[in-house]
């Protein structure tokens, strides 16, 4: 009795699992269409998203240059970083700065920006909204370079010496003093991207009544009704253009490029990406440009992290 | 009704204020652009005028036929640069649109083995992007064979994880019953896809083309790409900037051909970018 009951168990087990494998396999086979209809997206999604995180991962570990095939050398390449690298604390520092500088700033301005433009009439708050995205759009540092131009006709200096509060022409972008500033003017300048829109679209859709009730419930002033009521009505928005803003954060390098040079002036501005452009394309160190990626790519994906556990708290 | 909430507690001076700091804040951002588009107008004379002006006085199309000039003497004539750019934008948006709704309609409406997978996967591709990427992706276009191709940039767009989870997040709230009643009529899945969703989902892709376009309209040298004559518009660009003082006219003539059509496409669907990023948000 007590041995058919122990032989029964794990028979009973297996014809469980195995009706819900079959329950699986007869899904699949139903919605057999559906698989054709993802399929060439999802082809190039592994191959151009999902494949270079593996690569990348992968190539990290070996010494590679194009020309001889990769042989493994595991961690050589993240301890020549942290130990040998002369450039790499500087990038990583630049990285870390820029990043907390114009991730949480640009975050909080397009919040901010998008919340004081809800409140416009309906025409008013279509033309805020195209000036203040106008520049994610246009993306012209061309026009930066002639704003901050080194001689007395550039926009900046030719408006300081006329007005007398400089002698001198300033080379903004070339002067390691003001390379800094003037990069992160830029890069705040053009921070107002998806995030901004996603905020303004969340604010256009809380739901009005909840003011109301809000009203009666004591909610006393604009901030109030702004943390108790806006905020977590419109979290999903808050976490996407976290998202959003976070990633960009941590990959600034074409606009600096594109102003400052490559590289900037004694290193100033120098970031992860540029560091990982010199060894990839220049210097063919395929591996160790590799193990830069992967830490940038774990850094993005930590910080994000971080970060979506912060906003599930908002308005607790 | 919506303006009831107001009088609890909202002053007029208060938003008079708000709109003198947006007016004030939005004068920051618009200042290059208007500068921009004022130099590309102005005479050589007066781009050198000290000080300079933000607003044109004796406006002329010199800098724009200049252009054309300069750009048809050179190694490879300007035209070509333009289609280049034009061709990227136009293809690669368009695949992207048409890729990203077939693979969205079945994760937004159906439920299926691996649905909730890959949509994850999706959401967490949101969090790095291609910048990070591009050197095994390099390894990877070179082994396939994409290396000084405009495959090398077409084919990654089709495949943006943004455009995707945007898709994705409107669709998702097309009403079943559309879909139900469809299916009892006998619309198989092609026909329910073609002819039901595709039109709801309007907005969603004006959204999708306002991104694409904003991203790769505005690509300049990229590594994939080596041939002058496949290189791009900005690439153009910079190489004119490059030139120094005595283009300064020209540069700006370009960067405003370069602004127009983005700024364009966006004035056009904004209303629909809005309606579709409502729908955007993570869910925790």
């Amino acid at each position: 009795m007590t041995n058919e009951q122990r032989l029964a168990v794990p028979d009973k087990k297996k014809s469980f699992f195995s009706s819900w494998m079959s329950f699986q396999f007869k899904e699949m086979r139903k919605n057999k269409a559906m698989y054709f209809f993802m399929l060439p997206y999802l082809l190039i999604f592994a191959v151009f998203t999902i494949l270079p995180v593996v690569t990348a991962i992968y190539y990290s570990f070996t010494y590679f240059n194009v020309l001889e095939p990769p042989h493994f050398i595991l961690w050589d390449n993240y301890v020549r970083l942290f130990t040998a690298d002369d450039l790499f604390p500087i990038a990583l520092k630049n990285t870390l700065f820029f990043a907390a500088i114009i991730g949480p700033s640009g975050y909080v301005l397009s919040l901010l920006f998008a919340w004081l433009i809800n409140e416009l009439s309906r025409r008013t708050r279509a033309f805020m909204t195209l000036i203040y995205y106008a520049p994610t759009l246009a993306n012209v540092y061309v026009v930066w370079k002639i704003i901050f131009s080194s001689d007395q006709y550039g926009l900046l200096n030719g408006f300081l010496m006329n007005s007398g509060l400089t002698l001198e022409p300033i080379r903004w972008l070339e002067d390691v003093t003001y390379i800094v500033p003037a990069v992160i003017v830029v890069l705040l300048w053009s921070s107002l991207g998806t995030s901004f829109l996603s905020f303004i679209a969340g604010l256009q859709n809380v739901d009005r009544t909840l003011y109301e009730a809000g009203a009666i419930d004591g909610v006393r002033n604009r901030w109030q009704e702004l943390w108790y009521i806006t905020l977590p009505y419109m979290r999903p928005q808050l976490m996407f253009g976290a998202v959003m803003s976070i990633t960009a954060a941590f990959s600034v390098g074409d606009a600096i490029t594109n102003l400052v040079g490559f590289p900037s002036q004694d290193y100033v501005a120098w970031t992860l990406i540029h560091h990982m452009q010199d060894y990839g394309s220049t210097r063919m160190e395929m591996g160790y440009a590799c193990a830069i990626a992967t830490l940038l790519f774990l850094m993005m994906l930590f910080c994000n992290r971080i970060v979506q556990k912060m906003l599930s708290k908002v308005g607790d | 009704m919506a303006r009831m909430y107001k009088k609890v507690n909202r002053s007029g001076i208060g938003g008079v204020s708000t709109l003198i700091f947006l007016i004030f804040i939005g004068l920051f951002m618009a200042v290059p652009l208007v500068f921009a588009i004022s130099n590309a107008f102005k005479p050589m004379d007066e781009i050198f005028k000290f000080p300079p002006s933000l607003i044109v006085q004796n406006p002329t199309g010199r800098n724009f036929s200049d252009l054309f000039v300069l750009m048809s003497n050179s190694w490879v004539p300007f035209s070509r640069y333009f289609f280049n750019t034009l061709f990227i934008t136009s293809v690669g948006t368009f695949g992207q649109i048409v890729l990203v709704s077939m693979c969205a309609y079945p994760l937004a409406l159906y439920r299926f083995p691996g649905n909730k997978f890959i949509s994850k996967m999706i959401i967490t591709a949101l969090m790095f992007n291609g910048a990070v990427l591009w050197i095994p992706a390099y390894m990877i276009m070179a082994k396939i064979g994409f290396i000084n191709t405009y495959w090398a940039i077409i084919i990654p767009a089709f495949g943006a994880p943004l455009g995707m989870f945007l898709m994705q997040s409107f669709m998702t709230q097309i009403p079943r019953s559309l879909i139900e009643a469809a299916r009892i009529d006998g619309a198989g899945s092609i026909k329910i896809f073609w002819s039901i969703v595709m039109p709801q989902v309007k907005p969603a892709w004006l959204t999708l083309m306002i991104f694409s376009v904003q991203s790769l309209w505005n690509l300049g040298a990229t590594m994939y790409i080596q041939s002058e004559s496949l290189k791009t518009l900005p690439y153009a660009l910079t190489q004119i900037v490059s030139a120094g003082i005595a283009r300064a006219g020209v540069s700006n003539a370009v960067a405003v051909i370069m602004m127009v059509v983005p700024i364009t496409l966006f004035i056009v669907s904004q209303s629909n970018i809005i309606e579709t990023m409502a729908t955007s948000g993570l869910k925790d």
